[in-house]
């Protein structure tokens, strides 16, 4: 195991390290409040926190929410705990002052921060290595530097606005569907006479209560998969403004972007700031206008992220061109796979003339049987010619 | 502190062997008064925890099993309706008052307690299992964040009832949809893995002893490379279990001894049609065969 990090001097003291460890994770996209600082301590007092094993794994049960987070857990805590014996100079984050509530819990802890202390273990070997370093923010993410590409270059803040409006009006039509069947609502059209019957035995069958059922909506929901490899780039503009579009309007879209890898971008979409969103997604598409992998992401789309986030109301759009630089036959296993699920799948490809090309033939028609819908579309005003089109599906 | 390492050995003498990470939460969950939830594909031993914890405490395990449409008669409280009208029939001849009738048709004796009712009116703690909540609707599970901060339930006709005992609460979840943040934060959180060669072979060991250690090793052994086929629906812990028992019931020794057997019982891992074709007598045989 790499070596423990070490505290300055001047440091205040175990509770605030775990205040700054908690502040780490939150950096690095984990969603902890005030009060998981205090349960965090609370649990660290009742573990040998000495023993780093110990700390690790009290820690993850207290800061970890879902299971991707539990993944990324060690790297963090390896980040800030296991820095290979450098000098940290604070251990808060440095920018904000602590809020009052924090601080408050880090002085009230104050017994165990014996047992937190032991964190440090300053061990006298020193190996002279840059006293000063460690200053800046504890990244664990080990980027991969491929080509960095700035989506902002590509849309500007009317085309979320257009596309926001165009978003809203395919959803809308997708959306409004009624189910068949009929449940308990408090304003319904009907009088639901089974209830009416069995509240009324309860009071020697006068039928006082009158309860009522209505037609639920069975809202639909949206995934979208915008293709950002090498050859959309051309048509990134229209798509990824009505992603983000996509995002703003309807709280329950998801979102995911893919070249190589496949990235889920639902959070940095949700930023309420167009541009800022579009920035943080820029982060997410490393490596964007490589080589795209649509077969190998579709299917990490249907083993990882569709079992929590498709069912049977769900429309998914793939928007891409078809052409799988991996050459054939992982798509449409895939879409297979995904089709499973009993959601709608409708692939809007960008090329109006892809039935001549022969590598993306080959991959649409891969696709063709297992889609409700293909459209060619590469503009906005495209997308938003479907709305006749989707209310049919 | 000793009691971490002492509620896994308390959960393995039960037959139970977690991993150190879900130990940990559960201690945490057991000491902090928290509720745990845990994550993890079907079939890790989720429901499982629950069922030895509550072994290992000598308590009661309460299980309340979401589904879509779980509603607050189910998961609460319910009045016996049949037992009212027909005390009130017998008071009508009785010629009690109306007053009384309704004071004793609405006192507890004819109250039907539901699991979470039931979980806070305990003498001793007992666990409480929420299994599958991922299943019921949001509504509820609004609900349910309401009763697990005050672990108090209010019944118009009665008053609100404090829990006697706060009962250990353990949710589980396999990701049907996304769980509202709230609940998450609230809880403790492990995320249940398949167990590695040496925990299965020790969970093997503990669950089925009839099982010598050789063909445990092999089973091990076997099932892990299936789980690193190409499946849809890989097998997990339980299916381990019932291929040992099925192999020791058929009296096999060696997995590569009878194809046929081996294949056979197969049915105890392999659920789908799909997967059922592609595990053919001869890949069967290359997998049983690495694992020896």
């Amino acid at each position: 195991m790499s070596r423990v990090t070490r505290f300055a001097g001047r440091d205040p003291g175990p509770s605030a390290r775990v205040a700054g460890f908690l502040g780490h994770c939150r950096e690095n996209g984990l969603r902890l409040g005030v009060s998981e600082t205090e349960t965090a301590l609370r649990a660290l007092a009742s573990v040998e926190a000495a023993d780093p094993a110990q700390a690790r794994a009290a820690l993850k049960a207290v800061c970890c929410g879902s299971a991707d987070e539990a993944r990324r857990f060690d790297a963090l805590f390896e980040a800030f705990w296991m820095n290979g014996g450098r000098v940290v100079t604070r251990a808060t984050p440095s920018v904000r002052t602590p809020t009052r509530a924090m601080r408050s819990t880090a002085e009230a802890t104050g017994p165990q921060a014996e047992g937190a202390g032991q964190q440090d273990s300053p061990d006298g070997e020193g190996e002279g290595e840059a006293e000063g370093g460690g200053e800046g923010r504890l990244l664990a993410v080990r980027s991969q530097s491929i080509a960095r590409r700035d989506l902002r270059e590509l849309v500007s803040r009317d085309d979320i606005a257009e596309a926001e409006r165009v978003a809203e009006r395919l959803g809308r039509a997708l959306r409004d569907r009624r189910s068949r069947r009929r449940r308990a609502a408090k304003r319904g059209a009907e009088i639901d006479f089974r209830r009416l019957v069995r509240r009324s035995l309860a009071i020697g069958g006068e039928p006082l209560h009158l309860p009522r059922k209505a037609r639920p909506d069975r809202p639909v929901r949206i995934a979208a998969l915008a293709d950002v490899s090498g050859s959309m780039t051309v048509y990134a503009r229209p798509f990824l403004a009505f992603l983000a579009g996509l995002m703003r309007g309807d709280p329950s879209a998801d979102a995911y972007l893919f070249h190589t890898r496949l990235v889920r971008i639902t959070e940095a979409l949700r930023d309420p700031d167009p541009l800022r969103a579009l920035n943080r997604m820029s982060l997410l598409a490393e490596g964007f206008g490589g080589g795209s992998r649509i077969g190998a992401c579709l299917e990490r789309f249907a083993r990882g992220y569709a079992p929590a986030f498709v069912d049977g109301r769900t429309v998914v759009f793939i928007l891409s061109d078809g052409y799988d630089s991996e050459g054939k036959g992982a798509i449409g296993p895939a879409l297979a796979r995904l089709g499973r699920r009993g959601c709608r799948i409708v692939w809007l490809n960008p090329l109006k003339g892809w039935a001549d090309h022969g590598a993306i033939a080959a991959g649409m028609a891969e696709a063709r049987p297992h889609l409700d819908a293909v459209h060619s579309v590469n503009t906005l005003a495209g997308l938003a010619a479907l709305e006749g089109e989707l209310a049919r599906l | 502190m000793a009691d971490w390492t002492e509620l896994a050995t308390d959960l393995a003498a039960q037959g139970y062997v977690a991993a150190p990470d879900l130990a940990m939460a559960l201690h945490l969950a057991v000491t902090l008064g928290r509720p745990l939830l845990l994550e993890g594909a079907a079939g890790v031993g989720k429901t499982e925890v629950a069922k030895a914890l509550a072994a290992a405490r000598a308590t009661r395990l309460i299980r309340l099993q979401c589904y879509e449409g779980l509603d607050a008669a189910h998961a609460i409280y319910e009045w016996n309706y049949q037992r009212q009208l027909l005390a009130i029939r017998a008071a009508a001849e009785g010629g009690e008052t109306g007053r009384q009738v309704e004071q004793r048709v609405f006192s507890e004796e004819y109250l039907l307690a539901r699991p979470l009712l039931q979980a806070i009116r305990q003498d001793a703690p007992p666990v409480l299992l929420i299994d599958e909540i991922d299943r019921a609707d949001e509504e509820f599970e609004a609900y349910l964040l309401e009763v697990l901060s005050d672990y108090q339930i209010t019944i118009p006709e009665l008053g609100t009832m404090q829990a006697t005992a706060r009962p250990i609460v353990i949710l589980t979840a396999n990701g049907t949809r996304d769980l509202s943040d709230a609940l998450r934060r609230r809880c403790m959180y492990a995320w249940v893995d398949y167990p590695d060669r040496a925990t299965e072979i020790a969970i093997l060991a503990a669950r089925c002893p009839e099982v010598e250690e050789r063909l445990a090793a092999q089973i091990v052994g076997f099932v892990q490379a299936l789980r690193r086929e190409e499946l849809d629906k890989v097998p997990g812990v339980a299916e381990t279990l019932d291929f040992a028992a099925a192999l020791a019931g058929l009296g096999v020794n060696d997995l590569t001894e009878d194809p046929a057997v081996l294949q056979a019982a197969l049915a105890t891992l392999l659920k789908t049609r799909a997967d059922r074709a592609n595990m053919t007598t001869e890949v069967a045989q290359r997998l049983a065969g690495k694992a020896a």
